[in-house]
């Protein structure tokens, strides 16, 4: 069951917004409802769901409705339409007490500029959240301290907001916002304001956080490697509305239309795709049953000069060149074991292309993909250059 | 002739109507004035006779010298300056008169802040109290500070009380203001940030809101002492005692020496007021 479903969530700025609705309904576009009626469309009908433990990241340039469509998730926002349902229950017709409730126990919030209370320190703010709650000062304060060791600031808690760097603000940020053990982490922009290598190192820790933690992340950005890198799955956003939703290779490999297309363009692609999703069907002899001779005819029908070999189990081998294997019927040896070679390159299935240029590049033979030992896939070098020319061949189906 | 236009309208007995609605006032709420303008006196008389003159003037300039030293972050120069300015007042045989005059502007500045810092922050919450608030604001400040000596008269005779409710009105503004300010200065991310942990408006006020607005509150409150000070000589016109009561009978007899003796013991006073409130903002930040 999805912990959060988000449903035709709507919210029109400014005042009288039922002819704005109106002409919404009737799909008129953002600009059109501006100039008629003088209200802004901030998020128009979004709807999504994401599962406990999933990092889903909402996407889209300055003006897309991003940030308002998170705050409309927590409420900081009213919507002017629509439902959010956390853990089935509707958030959008909550009284203020049981709002307060559902943002105490279940929702945290980290922000952009990370939003930490100057006049506090550091332990004073990542205990914040537990302290509105009257929670005793020893329990919150070692809660906090927990925190905050999780995030690596453990010797700087009486420290103030001002005298640390962005980057360790921020990781004050997240262990405030994880100090009251939420269901769900809101995070808006969360590393916009860090310089590059900061933000990437600051990624890197979320995503090891998150393989421990296993919370639900809702992830506000504008950059597409960020979102690439830390989403299980991906809204793209444009003008308030939601135009595609899937996995990084989805959006990559099929944009739903020629916005997304343009937008992931530039993408390095070598990041995003990964081995299982352009190695192709291996040509294999089994060593068990199959001698020089059959190796030579199969590489002969299908023009390899040289071909890998498996077990009965498919598990690899190795693999062997025609040259060796001419040899061996010339000198009548009939086990394959003799001549097969083992210096050929393994990847995993989910090894970045980006990693296998280097590796494709010094070896006479395809790569192998292999699984627990098995032979699952090869890569020839014609599919990386395929794959990086954005030719949509690429299949998902393998993922 | 087309004078004559403008003469469309008898005259508006605006004056008849304020006197006839104070008359009321005093009327109907004496029973609330009398018993403030009695209990309100022997408490001010008390304060001023009882409290601040019962300490000996060389324990008080010490007391004073001491606080400046320490607000002023361990330096010397304004602890020096209080104990040469006092000293000189109590040599010129005033210490009486600055007696009354710091309970004047004491209790009066109190009073305006207990006042005006819950409305600024009424005003900061709602827009609708900001919309009616700030005029009234805008006429208590411009309306010249003798007007209100009339009504005070009328509402507590003369002496001491009247003289705080006039420097009430003139002083209260300023702290109203810049409590509103403050708040609504408080970022957009730091209230949102209190609002997403699920704070209450209490909570979100007292942990975030006035804590951050806390500088600018201070200086507001710091002008709100300086303003009620400046109504030291006109509140003495209605029998408020202390240095300005000083300054005015000089005044009145022509007496330039005198009248310069007492206005200096203002200036001190007022410098060393100033500097204390304001360090002890600067030394929060």
């Amino acid at each position: 069951m999805p912990i959060i479903e988000v449903d035709k969530l709507t919210k029109i700025f400014g005042k009288n917004t039922k002819h704005a609705r109106k002409l919404l309904d009737e799909g008129k576009s953002k600009e059109a409802i501006l100039k008629e009626t003088g209200n802004t469309v901030g998020v128009n009908q979004a709807s999504f769901s994401v599962e406990p433990g999933e990092v889903f990241v909402i996407m889209g340039l300055s003006g897309s409705g991003k940030s308002t469509l998170v705050r409309l998730i927590n409420r900081l926002i009213e919507p002017t339409s629509g439902s959010i349902y956390i853990d089935g229950e509707d958030l959008s017709k909550m009284d203020k007490p049981a709002l307060r409730q559902v943002r105490r126990e279940k929702l945290s919030m980290v922000f952009q500029k990370f939003g930490l209370f100057p006049h506090r320190t550091i332990l004073q703010n990542a205990e914040y959240g537990l302290e509105i709650q009257n929670i005793p000062k020893e329990e919150r304060e070692n809660k906090a301290k927990q925190a905050l060791e999780l995030v690596g600031l453990g010797d700087y808690i009486h420290q103030y907001p001002g005298q640390l760097s962005g980057g360790m603000q921020q990781r004050v940020g997240l262990a405030r916002a994880l100090a009251n053990d939420p269901k769900v982490l809101l995070m808006d922009e969360a590393f916009s304001a860090l310089d590059p290598l900061i933000r990437k190192e600051m990624q890197d820790e979320l995503l090891d956080l998150q393989t421990s933690m296993q919370k639900t992340i809702i992830f506000i950005t504008h950059d597409l490697d960020e979102a690439l890198r830390l989403g299980d799955r991906i809204a793209l956003m444009k003008d308030g509305s939601i135009v595609q939703i899937g996995t990084p290779e989805e959006i990559l490999v099929q944009p739903a239309n020629d916005y997304v297309e343009k937008f992931v363009e530039d993408v390095d692609r070598s990041k995003v795709l990964t081995a299982q999703h352009i190695m192709k069907r291996p040509e294999t002899i089994n060593v068990e049953k199959h001698g020089p001779r059959v190796a030579l005819e199969r590489m002969r029908e299908e023009g390899l000069s040289s071909i890998f070999v498996i077990d009965s189990k498919k598990n690899l081998k190795g693999y062997i060149t025609a040259e060796d294997a001419s040899d061996a019927r010339k000198k009548d040896i009939k086990d394959l074991q003799q001549i097969i070679r083992t210096d050929m390159p393994k990847v995993e299935k989910d090894t970045a292309l980006h990693d296998i240029f280097t590796i494709i590049h010094d070896s006479p033979v395809p790569v192998t993909v292999v699984e627990e030992g098995k032979l699952v896939g090869i890569i020839v070098r014609g599919s990386v250059i395929a794959a990086l020319a954005g030719d949509s061949e690429v299949n998902l189906e393998n993922a | 002739m087309l004078n004559s236009l403008l003469d469309f309208a008898p005259r508006i007995p605006i004056a008849e109507g304020t006197e006839w609605l104070t008359d009321k006032i005093t009327d109907v709420f004496s029973f609330l004035f009398d018993p403030i303008n009695k209990y309100f006196g022997n408490f001010m008389d008390f304060v001023a006779d009882d409290v601040l003159m019962a300490i000996p003037p060389f324990i008080f300039i010490l007391i004073i010298a001491v606080i400046a030293f320490f607000v002023s972050g361990k330096k010397f120069g304004l602890a020096t300056f209080s104990i040469v300015g006092l000293w000189l007042i109590y040599n010129q045989g005033h210490w009486d008169n600055l007696m009354n005059t710091v309970t004047l502007v004491l209790l009066a500045s109190i009073l305006s802040v207990i006042i005006g810092v819950p409305i600024g922050i009424l005003m900061s919450k709602s827009k609708t109290a900001n919309g009616i608030i700030t005029p009234i604001l805008d006429f208590m400040q411009t309306m010249p500070a003798f007007v209100y000596l009339i009504p005070a008269v009328a509402f507590f005779g003369i002496g001491m009380v009247p003289g705080v409710f006039a420097s009430l009105i003139f002083a209260t503004p300023p702290t109203v203001r810049f409590t509103n300010l403050g708040i609504r200065q408080v970022s957009e991310e730091l209230v949102e940030a209190a609002d997403a942990f699920g704070s209450t408006g209490a909570q979100k006020l007292f942990k975030v809101e006035l804590p951050m607005a806390k500088s600018t509150i201070m200086a507001g409150i710091n002008q709100t002492v300086m303003l009620a000070l400046s109504m030291v000589v006109i509140a003495s016109m209605i029998g408020a005692p202390g240095l300005g009561r000083e300054v005015l009978s000089s005044l009145q007899r022509a007496q330039v020496g005198t009248g310069f003796v007492a206005g200096l013991g203002i200036v001190i006073l007022a410098i060393i007021i100033d500097r204390i409130t304001q360090s002890m903002n600067k030394k929060k930040d």
